[in-house]
């Protein structure tokens, strides 16, 4: 339907009265698949296929409205809703959007695929996901077993009154492996990469091999889950902790994404996702973490789940470094959060990143691919060099506060260090502490050899709610002196 | 009929889903049942940023999720409708077509099921909601101009429609013609008064009053702040931070999927190793609440499903039954859909007068908001998550001082058994502001409650 979207907008965009300062459409088509097996029981196939488009109008104030009828009716209304919002807005708004200069880019991405989800059929994709829910049995302890494939496939189309003019495309696939275990009143789940899809990439069937999905992802996901069940909890103390990259995804993406989100610091989501203790005055000041951190937004990573080059302002999108040697230096956000942030009186700069999760939102300041830079320490370097320690894998649970400063997450599973050695697997391991200190305990930054390329599917934020795909490619990293302890079974 | 639909309503007017049904679920012979289910919604949304419009956007949309079934096998798509009916029936029809040809391609699913014989169900909630414009107007004067308030809210209204029909006759509308809008008004950092007014029929006095009465509870936050130590603490939860706590302790605690595979939060009442108080009674109550009476499979809801009784599971076991997760544990089905997960929770009241909450109280914490709630030991049922907004420290039944944000990590079955001192006596409806995908409809209804112990780590 995107073929002959730009066509019927145009001839609708045209009934639009002369005042009309500016317009914009972008339409998304967008086909998903989900498959299932549990417990060697194939689930029904679910189909979904997503089409529609977000009309945007500024004459005075800004209107949006998004429809699924793209006829050139459908779009005249929406034009029409669009400019009623953007009249009923005009001189009520937090900035005079008819001042805020926009980008007049064109161009075309599509990512990297290299066997499109497509060149396999139903059979197959079912009998590999029955392959990996078989291999992860085989145990009486083990009671519950899980398989799942998800793939998605992206269209998006923009053009502007300006000429403007952006199409890009998409695949994204998500596999995943669950399992949860039972003995003498314990029981533990083990996930290949967290129970909320940690490991998500863009591209097709090559997906599943960079996740050893087929490989080994069963059995080594089972016989986790089978330690766990014997595994003393984890004890409680002051320790140091080696997060590898599933629970490091985690930890970026709630103690440093959200908290440099530019809309959150505008204030915009104080009535829903938060505030942020990082204020408009500390960009290129604010010592974030030690001088070991540094951290990318990065949409052009090869495979990493958030790769695009515009955001959905049409804004081209480039690598920067946002905190450097642990220096604050720019935040997450587009070109309408850095003109307000301006008119303030603050040039904090910023990324293309205003995004929105399809055509029936309308774009905030979101995470992207957001990464911690590899050092120059190896797994064993790091384990060897701990006394006393814990090493995390696959959060399990997230908490933090308002302004993304007290937190509290837990992961699956866990390994005490003792003497420098890797010591015995522990269950129910959790750790607390707060963003503005927690970055500076950085003590050692894992190499290129230890860096993973995971993401969430569902990273919720905005009035009305948005979830959206965020990219976090992450090496181990080791903290010192964190408030570690189990649960309470 | 080749008029846009949208123009005419969309697919929130009965009459164009009769026709869509009407049109596609023929008898087939090569399926059993062939069926449709409809979520569409026509939307304003908009938001405000220290009393000003950050965004503003209408939204008219309509999925509907295909399915077809034969014998033990079933496929299924949920397709965008675009509003030109010829041609939604034309990509429906070769959808259809898609997903039989699929059903070849499977294998039988023991665990399947669904309903073999026509119900019929309808509910319309019709309202009075105020165009986009004016509200933006009302708050632009209200907040901005006349009390010069720093609001940071969300309106959303419109109707939203969930509706379903098969082919063997199956019928069920529901529609409910809304608004939601809740708003903070900040003192400054994270102190902030939070209010909602929500309902069917729009009344600008009454928006006006809540308004000003939050305006009013102001002052209240510019008080010196104090920072609670990590500890135990006497604490009331009013009807707000209750939401939080009883929608966490939905999140797999009823499923019987979860109970049976011992994920459960609540498997330590299930094992009667642990119970809440004798008077804590909590129900699955769909006919008091919004969601409606039917799933997206075509199976009636149950207008109450007992999940606490006297504090303890009810012989029925307290659990939400999916039909497949019925069939695989040889249980009967009550009417829930495959998530498990309640939408109309309702705790039963208790006998403490609401104007007495603070004095029950007498010495605490009094809690206004709870925030980003999860699990520290799901099977422990330990919570944890953070005080947020307007949370404040009493003495003598009086809000003293606010106080900072805290980490609480707590058992809520000991918090709700042994540590409940009681509930208020007016259970308070709470329909979810929830936006993700298009608007839910679900809610809980719970009283307030004054607790002794409640655990404080951060």
């Amino acid at each position: 339907m995107l073929d002959t979207l730009e066509q019927h907008a145009r001839r609708a965009a045209g009934r639009l009265p002369a005042t009309a300062h500016h317009w914009s459409v972008r339409g998304v088509r967008e086909y998903s698949e989900q498959l299932s097996v549990r417990q060697d029981v194939a689930e029904a196939p679910q189909r979904a296929h997503e089409n529609g488009a977000m009309v945007t109008v500024i004459d005075g104030g800004l209107g949006y409205a998004a429809t699924s009828d793209l006829s050139e009716s459908g779009l005249a209304a929406a034009f029409e809703r669009a400019h009623v919002l953007a009249r009923a807005s005009a001189g009520r708004t937090v900035i005079d959007y008819e001042q805020i200069a926009r980008p007049a880019a064109s161009g075309r991405y599509a990512n990297l695929v290299e066997r499109p989800a497509s060149s396999a059929t139903l059979p197959e994709k079912l009998g590999w996901l029955r392959d990996v829910c078989a291999a992860a049995g085989g145990d009486t302890r083990i009671v519950d077993r899980h398989a799942t494939l998800w793939h998605v496939k992206t269209e998006q189309l923009q053009f502007t009154s300006d000429g403007a003019r952006t199409e890009q495309h998409w695949e994204f696939m998500t596999p995943s492996v669950q399992v949860t275990a039972h003995a003498n009143g314990v029981t533990q789940v083990r996930s290949s990469a967290g129970q909320y899809n940690g490991y998500c990439q863009q591209g097709g069937i090559e997906v599943l091999e960079r996740a050893r999905f087929r490989e080994s992802e069963g059995p080594r996901v089972a016989r986790e889950a089978l330690q766990l069940i014997t595994a003393t909890a984890c004890p409680s103390g002051t320790f140091d902790l080696i997060l590898m990259p599933d629970q490091m995804m985690l930890q970026i993406h709630e103690s440093i994404g959200h908290p440099i989100e530019l809309d959150r610091i505008l204030g915009d989501e104080r009535n829903f996702a938060g505030t942020s203790f990082v204020t408009l005055d500390m960009f290129g000041h604010y010592q974030y973490g030690s001088e070991l951190l540094n951290v990318s937004f990065d949409p052009g990573r090869e495979h990493e789940f958030a790769g695009f080059a515009f955001d959905d302002d049409g804004t081209p999108a480039e690598r920067a470094l946002l905190i450097e040697r642990g220096l604050l230096k720019r935040p997450l956000g587009g070109s309408l959060s850095q003109a307000r942030a301006q008119a303030q009186g603050f040039e904090v700069g910023g990324v293309a990143t205003t995004r929105s999760s399809s055509w029936n939102r309308a774009p905030i300041d979101r995470m992207s691919n957001l990464n911690v830079e590899p050092g120059d320490s190896s797994l064993e370097q790091m384990i060897s060099g701990t006394e006393r320690g814990v090493v995390m894998h696959t959060n399990c649970s997230w908490s933090i506060d308002d302004s993304r400063n007290k937190f509290q997450f837990g992961c699956e599973y866990a390994r005490m260090v003792r003497g420098g050695r890797l010591a015995e697997v522990v269950r129910n391991p959790n750790y607390r502490g707060i963003s503005a200190t927690f970055w500076r305990s950085l003590a050692m930054v894992g190499n290129s050899e230890t860096v993973e390329v995971m993401g969430t599917p569902f990273c919720g934020k905005g009035e009305p709610s948005q979830v959206i795909r965020v990219g976090h490619a992450s090496p181990a990293c080791k903290f010192s002196n964190v408030d570690v302890f189990g649960g309470a079974l | 009929m080749n008029r846009s639909l949208q123009s005419s309503g969309g697919y929130t007017d009965p009459v164009a889903f009769e026709l869509l049904a009407d049109g596609l679920l023929r008898i087939d012979p090569s399926v059993d049942r062939t069926s449709l289910y409809l979520r569409a919604e026509t939307s304003d949304f908009l938001r405000f940023n220290r009393a000003a419009l950050r965004q503003a956007t209408s939204v008219q949309q309509a999925h509907v999720t295909l399915a077809v079934e034969r014998g033990q096998r079933r496929a299924e798509s949920t397709l965008t409708l675009g509003g030109e009916p010829a041609l939604d029936m034309e990509r429906l029809r070769a959808e259809c077509e898609l997903l039989v040809s699929q059903l070849d391609l499977i294998s039988d699913d023991p665990w399947l099921s669904y309903p073999k014989a026509a119900t019929h169900s309808r509910r319309d909630d019709g309202g009075a909601l105020p165009e986009a414009a004016h509200v933006i107007a009302l708050v632009h004067e209200l907040a901005g101009v006349k009390l010069e308030l720093d609001l940071v809210g969300f309106y959303a209204g419109g109707p939203v429609v969930h509706a379903f029909a098969d082919s063997l006759g199956s019928r069920h509308w529901h529609r409910v013609e809304s608004f939601h809008f809740d708003w903070c008004l900040y003192h400054r950092a994270d102190k902030a008064v939070k209010t909602s007014y929500a309902g069917t029929h729009w009344d600008d006095a009454a928006f006006a009053g809540k308004l000003e009465e939050a305006a009013r509870r102001m002052p209240l936050l510019t008080r010196e702040v104090r920072t609670l130590q990590a500890g135990a603490y006497r604490a009331a939860f009013s009807p707000s931070a209750m939401v939080e706590l009883l929608g966490t302790l939905g999140w797999s605690g009823f499923s019987l999927k979860s109970r049976r595979t011992g994920v459960s939060s609540l498997m330590r009442l299930e094992r009667g190793e642990a119970a809440f108080d004798a008077g804590f009674n909590l129900d699955e109550a769909v006919a008091l609440g919004t969601a409606p009476a039917f799933t997206a499979e075509g199976f009636v809801r149950p207008d109450r499903i007992a999940l606490v009784d006297a504090g303890k599971l009810p012989q029925s076991g307290g659990t939400l039954n999916s039909p497949r997760s019925a069939a695989e544990y040889g249980v009967a089905a009550n009417g829930v859909g495959a998530p498990e997960s309640p939408e109309a929770l309702r705790l039963g009241p208790g006998s403490i007068a609401q104007a007495d909450l603070l004095s029950t109280l007498d010495i605490g914490l009094y809690v206004s908001n709870l925030w980003y709630l999860n699990y520290s030991d799901r099977q422990a049922c330990r919570m944890t998550g953070m005080t947020r907004f307007a949370c404040f420290w009493v003495e003598d039944g009086k809000l003293v001082a606010p106080v900072n944000v805290m980490r609480f990590d707590d058992d809520v079955l000991r918090l709700f058994g042994s540590g409940l001192v009681g509930l208020t006596d007016v259970p308070e409806f709470t329909p979810s502001s929830d936006t993700y995908g298009g608007r839910q409809l679900g809610s809980i209804t719970t009283p307030a409650a004054v607790v002794e112990g409640f655990k404080l780590t951060l």
